[in-house]
């Protein structure tokens, strides 16, 4: 009944190719834009931030990117970890290397360096599919583990391997306080979500998703498939070069190789199979609670323990975490493969005849 | 219906209102002592002792003294993993409840809170582990080495060798294989080795294992190729137990292998008993120590009554005696702090960093706390954040790890100018000033 586009007429091509067609998505959106930029600063405390909040805008921007490879261009992807590794160093290098070199710039050339090593890695996608791509992309993954422990001009050169960054500031204004790195995270992922859902939703995004539901016709009717499957690489790796950069500078400040082994490929993939597979929302509903489950399984599990008299140790909760992770991705992939995003979409649909009974 | 409504939600508030004002009065004379640890990952064998070792000592306090000088000791575990970005978070969550310490209980965990504790002024205790360059109080004000560093420990090694070969001068054309986890943790003695090679002439190989260490073939078959003449090893968890099989598969003689005192602990050596006979490692100043008191106290206090966080063997370990130290040396610190700003108050994180740089214990002390023959005196101060770099060697003999040397220091005259240059280093880096001396004196 209030979810209803009544009266609401596109009278231009402009209003009719608008992402959000229907005025309560939009001025929703905007809200929630609004609320995320204005009011959750001054809302939420500084555990918040730094543990939930942070990390959930660098993951879901991860996620962005692994969907666009994964969700609409159908690559199976385990290297995710590795894009972000090669995101991360190269923005420490020129970062560290170049004298004056400021901090946005400097996490775009890493999302370029990451672009260049995800083309790279890419390439088997244009012989192989399915399982076997997952798996030459897991050699991306074990290969960018090598390279950072081996190869120490990445690292600077440093004796223990561990690198860190400093002093970051964005036109004078530092860096330091959870709010400004929420704040500059927030930006970099409204603008990067916007050119992605523009960017899915044009030509190229058809084409990608067009090889997802079958190559072999999308190549008959003209789509070339070496140009789509090295674009999905290119624009997911940049993506989530950006995001492991924003994972090592912001959240992590100080880090090793290690931070970015094959655990966080795993992440990034349970994110957008539970979020949902090519949707850009989905990316959000995936991030958030991947990041927020183990944080909440560790904070109520002992109570809830507790209610029925039984210990739970803080190496059951860890082992609980696994064991919903697992369940969950199963029930998603049988019960509802589009992931929590379809959920929510079902949703919105009976809303358009709430409260009316059909 | 909009009666009882109101009666819920009255009754409910009451009830919130009635907790909060009971959780407000309990929190009046506690210490909150946060615990990371790990029980979960390939590194569980080794955290779990050191994590029941740690949270088994604040029992004990709180049932044999009743706290300190009356403040009851609370704390909570926070499973880490051993990876960075959970430490950070479990650092982040606990920050807010507690006011004394953190022990990151990982290298690749401190490395990330190094940079963290200062803006948050909660001070480090990294006891055996952590920077090497942080015993230098100066640049680093927040970070408690106590004990041994991985430089102090790498020293000692070498100068147990230097000593069984009958002089530093014969190390001269021997070779040395370092055979070491490829983290943070296995890279650090890498540089102070490196220098006392220069220095004696002892050639030293380097060996990386792949994180987490289940995968060693190819490292020892290239140890079985060079023959060195020793082997340190520097790994945790299974990495160690991995290296010792591996070891004895290839044949290379346990008795020529010496790990760090991480690696030198029950886990790793009793699946494979006595075919790691001989193999010897760093003891960090305790070994495994059933018959001291404070064992003793702990069994009475703590296990017979049902408290024990592990089993009750595992009492008297080597990682559970290091757990025992480390919490040790925490609440010795929130006492030595008492001792000036309060006594039977509770204290600030910065006020505990005080009390770590000012500890004073003793022989007198360590026994009436019930380390005796387990611990020497530590004496930390505002310059030197490790407090004492005595160490020895103990040795595994199939079934037990016995003490097979004397009493080693550290060689001040080689870590002095390293670490001096590795916090200025650090220092120039992250752009801090070093301390002035009035600091030293707050």
């Amino acid at each position: 009944m209030l979810y209803r586009e009544n009266g609401q007429f596109k009278t231009s091509y402009r209003q009719d190719q608008q992402i959000f067609g229907i005025t309560q998505d939009r001025y929703a959106i905007l809200g929630i834009i609004a609320f995320a930029f204005l009011a959750v600063p001054f809302l939420a405390d500084e555990y918040l931030f730094r543990a939930i909040l942070i990390p959930f805008v660098i993951m879901s921007l991860a996620a962005l990117g692994v969907n666009v490879l994964v969700g609409y261009c159908g690559q199976i992807s385990l290297g995710s970890g590795a894009f972000m590794a090669v995101g991360a160093y190269a923005a420490y290098n020129f970062f560290v290397r170049v004298p004056g070199m400021p901090l946005v710039p400097a996490i775009v050339l890493g999302g370029l360096c990451a672009t260049a090593f995800g083309i790279l890695f890419g390439l088997p996608s244009l012989r192989v599919k399915g399982l076997y791509l997952a798996v030459a992309t897991l050699a991306a993954q074990f290969f960018s583990d090598w390279m950072f422990l081996r190869i120490k001009w990445f690292t600077n050169d440093s004796s223990s391997g561990s690198v860190s960054v400093a002093g970051l500031q964005v036109f004078g204004a530092p860096i330091d306080t959870p709010v400004a790195k929420y704040l500059f995270c927030l930006s970099l992922l409204v603008v990067i979500a916007l050119l992605t859902k523009n960017l899915v939703r044009s030509a190229i995004g058809r084409e990608w998703m067009a090889i997802r539901d079958m190559d072999v016709a999308a190549a008959v009717i003209g789509i070339r498939p070496m140009f789509a499957k090295l674009s999905a690489f290119a624009v997911s790796s940049f993506i989530v070069g950006v995001a492991g950069a924003l994972w090592a500078f912001i959240y992590l400040g100080s880090w090793e190789p290690a931070a970015f082994s094959v655990d966080i490929s795993f992440r990034l993939l349970f994110m957008v199979i539970i979020g949902g597979l090519g949707s850009i929302m989905g990316s959000f509903f995936g991030a958030a609670f991947i990041v927020v489950l183990p944080i909440a399984l560790n904070q109520f599990l002992p109570g809830l323990g507790g209610a029925f008299g039984l210990h739970i140790s803080t190496a059951t909760a860890a082992h609980a975490e696994f064991m919903i992770f697992g369940g969950l991705i199963v029930w998603f992939l049988i019960v509802e493969p589009h992931g929590l995003a379809k959920l929510w979409s079902t949703g919105k649909q009976k809303l358009r005849l709430w409260p009316f009974p059909h | 219906m909009k009666l009882s409504k109101f009666l819920m939600a009255a009754a409910v508030l009451a009830a919130s209102a009635a907790t909060v004002s009971t959780s407000a009065l309990a929190q009046a004379k506690e210490q909150f002592f946060p615990l990371l640890v790990y029980r979960t990952g390939a590194y569980a064998p080794n955290g779990t002792p050191w994590a029941n070792g740690k949270q088994d000592y604040l029992k004990l306090v709180n049932a044999r003294d009743g706290g300190i000088n009356g403040v009851k000791l609370t704390f909570e575990e926070c499973e880490t993993a051993y990876a960075t970005d959970r430490g950070v978070e479990c650092y982040e969550r606990l920050k807010g409840k507690t006011n004394t310490l953190f022990d990151p209980q990982s290298t690749g965990i401190t490395f990330a809170l190094t940079d963290k504790a200062p803006g948050d002024k909660m001070p480090l205790i990294t006891v055996g582990y952590g920077l090497a360059a942080s015993q230098d109080g100066g640049v680093f004000k927040w970070n408690f080495p106590i004990l041994g560093s991985y430089w102090t420990g790498a020293d000692v090694l070498v100068q147990h060798l230097g000593k069984k070969e009958g002089g530093l001068d014969k190390l001269k054309g021997k070779r040395i294989a370092l055979v070491y986890h490829d983290s943070p943790f296995g890279k650090e003695p890498i540089a102070l080795l490196q220098e006392r090679a220069k220095t004696h002439g002892f050639e030293l190989q380097l060996l990386p294992v792949a994180a987490p260490g289940v995968e060693q073939k190819a490292t020892w078959l290239q140890v079985r190729q060079s023959r060195p003449d020793y082997v340190f090893l520097w790994g945790w968890g299974v990495m160690n137990s991995t290296a010792l099989k591996e070891a004895q598969a290839t044949g290379y003689p346990r008795d020529k292998m010496y790990g760090v005192w991480w690696s030198g602990a029950e886990p790793d050596v009793r699946d494979i008993g006595a075919g790691a006979k001989g193999y010897n490692a760093l003891a960090l100043q305790h070994g495994a120590e059933r018959n001291s008191k404070v064992v003793q106290d702990i069994l009475k206090l703590v296990h017979d009554k049902g408290q024990g966080s592990g089993p009750k063997d595992e009492v008297g370990q080597v990682l559970y005696m290091r757990g025992l130290i480390i919490s040790m040396l925490g609440v010795e610190a929130v006492r030595r702090a008492q001792e000036r700003f309060g006594k039977g108050k509770v204290m600030t994180a910065e006020q505990v960093r005080w009390g770590l740089e000012n500890l004073n214990l003793d022989q007198k002390r360590l026994d009436a706390l019930g380390f005796a023959g387990v611990m020497r005196p530590v004496s930390t101060s505002c310059q030197d954040h490790m407090g004492s770099t005595y160490a020895r060697i103990h040795t595994w003999d199939g079934t037990k790890w016995s003490f097979s040397s004397d009493w080693y220091q550290a060689d001040e005259q080689i870590l002095k100018p390293l670490i001096k240059s590795a916090a200025d280093k650090y220092a120039a880096e992250k752009k801090l000033t070093r301390r002035t001396p009035a600091d030293c004196q707050s």
